[in-house]
């Protein structure tokens, strides 16, 4: 089995699906011949044609706008936008149409699309590059929002997202693109969307989280454990819709939640598992829910980003703090 | 069937490559002095421009967009420009910035990760660097629309890179400005590729400058590597603006040198040729040999030049290195006029975890 980074699993997905299906076409801003910015496209052009793998003209709107015509017509378009920042313009597409064409037509067209973007900071990026805005279209009824935070996930759940009959927001963490490199099968096999998944069993606090600061939820989770503290971490995977079950069933075994994402958080999506937590889970709880996100400020440019983004040490005061007293 | 419209565009070039005058030159390039004064603007961008790469690469800058090879187009706008006009840049445009007063140090700050960098000392009214692909344009003709109701005699003028002409905004801002006869002139500084994607991918017009048309605006091409004829084309689009006649979309030809940003290798996707061929028409040679061909220039006073742009940039880098970086207050800060006050206790919680974040790649 090939040792490859999360970047690489992304390519290895989008090229599996090439090849095994031929109503798939890769698009965006330089996703052709340059392989894509962040390379999440390399060696697609030069397998699969410039027909299958295209590089678009630069505009955002125009690139789900299309992705929505292609797969109203039976196509199914795997499109990138570079960077988070730049799926604003494409907003209206998105939210007005690819969302809601099955709706809107009662099943008699539908829209199989995948926007592939960016995720997060860490990475010394330019401004607007480093925006984790998960919460804007988990809002929006009819499109999934799916995060990966291991290249073997990456790998899954993107062949699962492209297979989906419905449209989905695919978020790239950028922060683990190669942080670490992990076996995975290039055999097709998808890991199912709309679940989360346990990354560690632990008996004494549930840390839910995705994307790229899992990496540091794992890491605190280790130092709880060194301190005598037993953290389950759950990935929630597919941020929208959530997987309620398996954080309530978690809850009812430790009695403790803390919420850690990236993302600011003032309508987060960590305030929706906290409802979902107290509509249905209330009497579990022993200890009030920890919310560690992002500030509700603009993400700073990157002098200041590692302040911007919750560290390990703000992670393990939380869930401590909810075992205090 | 008859025609109902047709459609001309000029393109104006004032000196060849090689710094042959084609024409009677425009009043202002009479003046030695001038001319030097936009020749050392070139070559002290181009200094400042060389520094801020050689810095990303050994760790001490962020990404950086450089602008090599397109110095007479960035110049020759802000030459031709007012300094109560008002300017909305991409992330290229030091040549333009430099000279409207914007400092090395705040262009450092800037692409160091540093938000201090988009608060120009001067000019105080321009618009900070775009980097979301053509929305600065909807900015310039909104500016424009403020001067034409004050009835100012200012003008604003967008920048706006070949890929970005095919943003929906970009169509939004010209229909504006035509449909309002706006002061406003758009700049289409076309140096051939957006990123890997070369323009012949991008459109298929023949010109850029063709887009405003079917705005109502009129269009014209401009050699943008002849800083003579950039300034000229420019001081009459602003003019003409200024003066109640319209809009005017301009574009100037030019080449990227460079790599995208620093992020980027061009010679994955470009061929090295071009590159080289493009090289025989960059914007320092043909005004170089005009001023020589003057008796005003020579390779001494070039390299003094050179040497004191140098010590200037170095000045700069100085000092953008000793700033120190803000505290983490600086994220809540200028967030609001007004700011709720959760906003406080973050800021607290900021402040009491500032430092314990894992260092970034």
């Amino acid at each position: 089995m090939p040792k490859v980074t999360m970047v690489e699993a992304i390519a290895m997905a989008q090229a599996w699906e090439l090849a095994n299906d031929p109503s798939v076409v890769v698009l965006g801003e330089d996703v052709g011949k340059s392989g894509g910015v962040f390379r999440a496209t390399s060696g697609l052009f030069e397998r699969f044609g410039a027909d299958r793998v295209q590089d678009t003209p630069l505009a955002e709107n125009m690139i789900a706008g299309m992705c929505v015509g292609m797969a109203a017509q039976g196509m199914r378009p795997v499109a990138e936008i570079q960077f988070m920042g730049f799926l604003y313009p494409a907003i209206d597409q998105i939210v007005n149409h690819m969302s809601r064409l099955r709706h809107r037509t009662r099943g008699r067209l539908s829209c199989p699309v995948v926007i592939r973007t960016p995720h997060g900071g860490g990475i010394h990026a330019p401004e607007h590059h480093s925006e984790s805005v998960e919460s804007m279209i988990a809002h929006v009824p009819g499109i999934r929002v799916v995060c990966p935070s291991s290249p073997a996930r990456a790998y899954g759940l993107l062949l699962a997202s492209i297979r989906d009959p419905d449209p989905v927001l695919f978020l790239e963490p950028t922060r683990i693109y190669r942080l670490a490199k992990q076996e995975v099968a290039d055999d097709g096999v998808a890991a199912p969307l709309d679940v989360c998944y346990i990354l560690r069993e632990g008996e004494d606090v549930t840390l839910v989280t995705w994307g790229a600061i899992a990496t540091d939820v794992l890491q605190a989770a280790e130092q709880l454990a060194a301190q005598g503290i037993s953290a389950e971490v759950i990935d929630l995977a597919t941020v929208s819709p959530i997987d309620s079950e398996t954080i309530l069933d978690s809850v009812a075994k430790t009695g403790r939640l803390v919420i850690v994402h990236e993302a600011a958080r003032n309508c987060g999506v960590g305030a929706e598992i906290a409802a979902i937590v107290a509509e249905h889970g209330l009497y579990d709880l022993l200890a009030p829910i920890q919310r560690v996100t992002g500030f509700d400020t603009v993400v700073p440019l990157y002098r200041l980003e590692n302040d911007y983004i919750p560290s390990v040490a703000r992670i393990v005061d939380a869930a401590k703090a909810t075992l205090a007293g | 069937m008859r025609t109902v419209a047709e459609f001309r565009i000029e393109y104006l070039r004032q000196l060849s490559p090689q710094g042959r005058p084609l024409d009677e030159l425009p009043a202002f390039a009479a003046d030695n002095e001038e001319l030097l004064k936009m020749f050392a603007a070139m070559l002290r961008a181009r200094t400042f421009d060389a520094k801020a790469i050689n810095l990303q690469r050994t760790g001490k800058l962020g990404t950086y967009a450089p602008c090599l090879g397109q110095e007479a187009a960035h110049v020759g706008v802000g030459a031709a420009m007012r300094p109560e006009d008002c300017l909305a840049i991409v992330y290229r445009e030091i040549g333009t910035l430099f000279w409207r007063g914007v400092s090395m140090t705040e262009v450092l700050l800037y692409w160091g990760g540093d938000e201090r960098g988009n608060n120009f000392a001067v000019p105080r009214h321009d618009f900070p660097w775009c980097v979301p692909i053509a929305t600065q344009t909807l900015h310039a003709a909104g500016a424009a629309m403020a001067f034409k109701i004050r009835k100012e005699p200012r003008c604003a003028v967008a920048y706006i890179g070949d890929g970005g002409t095919s943003e929906g905004t970009f169509y939004e801002a010209m229909n504006l400005a035509g449909a309002r006869q706006l002061p406003i002139v758009f700049v289409i500084v076309n140096n051939k590729w957006a990123i890997s994607v070369p323009i012949e991918q991008q459109t298929a017009c023949e010109t850029l400058a063709q887009k405003g048309i079917a705005a109502g605006i009129p269009g014209v091409q401009v050699d943008g590597n002849d800083v003579i004829a950039v300034r000229d084309c420019m001081a009459r689009a602003l003019e003409k603006a200024r003066t109640g006649g319209g809009p005017t979309v301009v574009e100037a030809l030019s080449y990227r040198l460079s790599d995208h940003t620093t992020a980027d290798d061009a010679s994955r996707y470009r061929d090295e040729a071009e590159v080289a061929e493009a090289w025989k028409t960059e914007p320092m040679i043909r005004l170089r040999k005009l001023l020589e061909s003057r008796g005003v220039l020579d390779a001494a006073r070039e390299q003094a030049m050179k040497a004191q742009f140098t010590r200037e940039v170095d000045a700069a880098v100085q000092e953008y290195l000793n700033t120190p970086r803000q505290s983490s207050d600086a994220m809540f800060e200028h967030l609001y006029a007004n700011p709720p006050p959760y906003l406080e206790e973050q800021k607290e919680l900021a402040r009491r975890y500032a430092g314990t974040g894992r260092p970034s790649h």
